[in-house]
């Protein structure tokens, strides 16, 4: 599988000069198969340019969100194959214990926030909600698991026989832990990353700014290392990275961190227009 | 080795923070957890049991009435949460694993998960002032 980066940033968009190397867009990543499949994971700004990457012939295109906060579903609207009626397009997310999934979508693809209704979209749309079991899409095998951020919120494991992407952009599983890590089975997201080829997962903090952020659902970087470290993953990305800090101050911090926890995988930064194939070449 | 949901997963940090003693059941009524406090009134210490079979739970910990009669499964607050999926609060008479005996007070709700499965419950103890 091919795993492209469109958007990495959290919470907020920040484009501009001083972003540049890492990106400005929020969380997006096109992982496309060996078959000419076709999956996007979250739906934030970055969404916009995997779109009018995707071939113009492709008519099928599944969209897997982890959560429904405004930094991973506010480039859905922007998605081209959303326009295209010759296109299926799946859309894969959680619902609320009081509302459906396209309830939830329609509070922001609606007026006065959007001017195009969800339902008039001349795409062949199909909702889904997750978690719900393993999902078969082209060559790839995906479960989806409810992981501790604030709202109904999950992780993906996706797999093609041949190696295995975990996404878990907005987690805390540091969360109340008195010394994090504790065992496997008590870590939120642990069955999702276990020996994954590549994990990408929310390093939005530095471990000083984190005390001050518990219980916002995000990690610092050293907690992601000791995630990365207790699941057994060969590669490691920060992802959600911080909107108030720059690409000088993204590569320091995950620099130092990566200096002080001595991780025995590689680790760095995720970056905008940054692709990996998996498995990795030897 | 499974790893547990993350309603559970919340629900064992959020007792590791508390000073109510407080016990986790898994929906088949094992002891998945308890807490410092619970250990106290339990008589005994999760880092030395571990996780309890339901059989083995009520072999270490007797529940009784005041008269000393056992208290049927089905009556205690832990197999309401589980079995009909509702909070429950009972009076009772607990004899611990060390064989103290305390009168105590015990409320239990089941843990749904957003799509409704039922994942276990939680059952805070309290102890009685009278004895």
């Amino acid at each position: 599988m091919k795993v492209t980066f469109y958007g990495t940033r959290g919470s907020l968009a920040t484009p501009g000069r001083a972003t540049e190397r890492y990106g400005g867009n929020t969380s997006c990543v096109l992982v496309r198969g060996e078959d000419g499949s076709a999956l996007g994971l979250d739906a934030g700004t970055g969404i916009r340019a995997a779109g009018a990457d995707l071939p113009r012939d492709l008519r099928r295109v599944d969209i897997l969100l982890t959560h429904l906060h405004m930094d991973h579903i506010q480039g859905l609207g922007f998605f081209g194959p959303l326009y295209n009626p010759r296109v299926e397009v799946h859309l894969w997310g959680p619902a609320s214990a009081t509302a459906a999934l396209d309830a939830r979508l329609s509070r922001y693809l609606s007026p006065p926030l959007f001017p195009v209704l969800l339902r008039d979209l001349p795409c062949r749309l199909h909702l889904h909600h997750v978690p719900c079991g393993e999902i078969k899409i082209g060559p790839f095998t995906i479960v989806a698991q409810s992981v501790c951020h604030p709202g109904p919120t999950v992780g993906y494991r996706l797999a093609d026989g041949r190696a295995v992407l975990t996404y878990i952009p907005d987690h805390e599983p540091a969360l109340g832990a008195r010394h994090f890590p504790e065992d496997p089975e008590w870590t939120s997201g642990w069955e999702l990353a276990r020996d994954a080829d590549l994990l990408v997962h929310d390093a939005q903090y530095t471990r000083e700014e984190y005390p001050s952020h518990l219980g916002w659902g995000h990690s610092s970087l050293h907690d992601a290392l000791a995630f990365g470290a207790l699941a057994g993953v060969r590669r490691l990305v920060f992802f959600h990275h911080d909107p108030a800090r720059d690409d000088h101050a993204v590569s320091a911090a995950a620099e130092a961190a990566v200096v002080d926890a001595r991780p025995a995988f590689s680790a760095m930064p995720a970056a905008e227009g940054e692709s990996f194939d998996l498995p990795a070449g030897p | 080795m499974a790893q547990h949901a993350v309603e559970l997963i919340l629900t064992r940090q959020l007792a590791s923070c508390l000073s109510v003693p407080i016990v986790l059941f898994g929906p088949t009524g094992d002891v998945l957890f308890y807490n410092e406090p619970a250990e106290a009134l339990l008589g005994m210490r999760f880092q030395e049991t571990g996780p309890l079979t339901l059989v083995e739970s009520d072999r270490r910990v007797r529940l009784t009435d005041e008269r000393g009669a056992e208290i049927p499964r089905a009556a205690r607050p832990s197999a309401i949460a589980l079995g009909q999926q509702r909070p429950a609060h009972s009076q009772m008479w607990m004899t611990a694993a060390d064989g103290t005996r305390r009168a105590v007070e015990v409320t239990a709700f089941p843990l749904l998960a957003e799509a409704g499965g039922l994942l276990g419950a939680a059952v805070m103890f309290w102890e009685r002032d009278g004895r």
